[in-house]
């Protein structure tokens, strides 16, 4: 790694940090420069007034688009629409899209983005709802999303690749069978942008949602959606409406892209920082990434199962992007992430993962994993360093029996 | 003279300048002029004698635009 790409923590010990399935940590040098820059020359709202720095912070934002919709394989880019996150984007593009009476189709690995919108609407009474099942790895079987559509089915909306163990799913198989019946398949992105290549047109997705906290390297409070070309967009309702500096004249919504859904001010430092963090990953490349940190859970899964005894992982596989969830004999997960941080630095996130449904699928409720998210900047010493303090904890710590975690409540 | 670009949005308004910029067409955002519009923000002013390409270009891109005006 060239210089500028280290670690730029200033304390004294430099954490380990493993949580970036969460917010990924450090972010790259340009990230907070840019970001630095837009607040200490740009600092203007974009598109709503004349003068040169509103002009300026509108170039910001429309750079911003015309990269992300180049890395995900959209070529307008206005079809790319800023929210605040993957959650904000998801609950958008579910609950703008279906209409009372719909049958919506889900899977057993979705994040608690997808289900809670979807459990909502089920509850009252606006859509039925079928979960399909995942098996223990947490593979989803495109056969059985076919098997579930019923005459009435407008959406399918799946996880693109778990938070909990990496997997990724068939999404490109999946979107031919919704282009193919004229169901709208939409993409929960969160942990796939940046992590593995994503083309939103290649693999028949209509609307993608992203995140820029994560794997793009932007900071937090940046996300949103992006319309495959030929979607028509129409079909989402804005669930905010409010000034977009267009039309000004008009006291209703405008129908067009990218305004329909970005009533208020974006976040424009984000977005800045954003745009800087999709640079810093097309430099890198994602496919290098995405090797890097699958070879890096690959050193991690191999180096615990020689060394630390009990260690047990829970739907690992080598071509899973590089997440991985694991447990050690009968040990809280909690004790474990507790020990690593306060007694190694080393930053990890332990439970559930605001994803239920995925560790009922992975056998791994209501106890949870400790999980690991690696980003480019880890190392292998990092996961030496760590596997070291996993051994010290598991003999160390007081072996718990069985019962002690099926006790746990959540 | 000079021909000014009007946009439904801003968001078109900066797509444009970077399209005519990029095929060597000298155009500038200025604030939307109030006799022309009553939206906010800005528009591209460019030369009438730059209007039909840029049109053109616009066209072939899919920057949708509200009109053009020449005055």
């Amino acid at each position: 790694m060239k210089n500028s790409d280290k670690n730029i923590w200033q304390g004294e010990s430099p954490p380990i940090y493993f949580d970036n399935a969460a917010t990924s940590f450090p972010k790259p040098e340009s990230v907070i420069s840019e970001q630095n820059n837009y607040l200490l020359n740009i600092g203007a709202n974009p598109g709503r007034s004349g003068h040169s720095l509103s002009v300026k912070a509108g170039e910001i934002v429309f750079k911003a688009r015309k990269q992300l919709a180049s890395m995900f394989g959209v070529k307008n880019p206005m079809r790319v629409v800023f929210g605040f996150n993957a959650t904000d984007a998801l609950n958008l593009a579910i609950k703008g899209t279906v209409q009372h009476g719909d049958h919506v189709i889900t899977s057993a690995m979705e994040h608690n983005s997808t289900i809670r919108p979807l459990k909502q609407l089920e509850a009252d009474d606006t859509i039925s709802l079928t979960i399909v099942d995942a098996d223990k790895n947490g593979r989803i079987d495109t056969q059985r999303v076919k098997e579930s559509i019923r005459s009435n089915t407008s959406t399918v909306v799946i996880n693109h690749v778990s938070n909990v163990n990496g997997v990724i799913q068939p999404i490109a198989a999946i979107g031919k069978i919704c282009r193919d019946r004229n169901i709208t398949f939409i993409v929960d992105g969160a942990q796939s942008g940046g992590y593995i290549p994503v083309n939103i047109t290649k693999s028949e997705i209509d609307i993608y949602a992203f995140t820029g906290h994560k794997g793009l390297y932007g900071t937090q409070g940046t996300g949103g959606l992006i319309f495959a070309d030929t979607f028509d967009y129409k079909k989402v309702k804005p669930l905010r409406a409010g000034g977009t500096g267009s039309r000004s004249s008009e006291i209703v919504q405008p129908d067009f892209l990218p305004d329909m859904f970005e009533s208020g001010t974006l976040n424009v430092g984000g977005i800045a920082a954003l745009c800087a963090g999709v640079e810093f990953v097309n430099e890198k490349g994602v496919e290098n990434i995405c090797k890097h940190e699958q070879q890096l859970a690959g050193y991690f899964q191999t180096k615990a199962s020689e060394t630390v005894p009990g260690f047990k992982t829970f739907g690992f596989d080598k071509q899973n992007a590089g997440i991985i969830s694991f447990r050690i004999g009968y040990l809280s997960v909690s004790e474990i992430a507790g020990e690593l941080s306060d007694r190694y630095g080393i930053m990890s996130r332990h439970g559930l993962h605001c994803s239920p449904l995925s560790h009922k699928s992975l056998d791994s409720f209501p106890e949870g994993t400790v999980r690991f998210g690696f980003s480019v900047f880890n190392t292998f010493e990092e996961v030496d360093d760590t596997v070291e303090a996993l051994y010290e904890i598991s003999k160390k710590a007081k072996v718990k029996s069985k019962e002690t975690i099926n006790h746990i409540t959540h | 003279m000079e021909a000014i670009i009007l946009f439904h949005s801003t968001n078109y308004a900066i797509w444009a300048q970077d399209l005519l910029k990029k095929n060597n067409i000298t155009c500038k955002t200025i604030p939307v002029p109030r006799d022309l519009s009553s939206d906010c923000g800005y528009c591209v002013r460019t030369s009438p004698e730059d209007s039909n390409s840029a049109e053109e270009l616009l066209k072939e891109n899919d920057v949708e635009y509200d009109r053009v005006v020449v005055r």
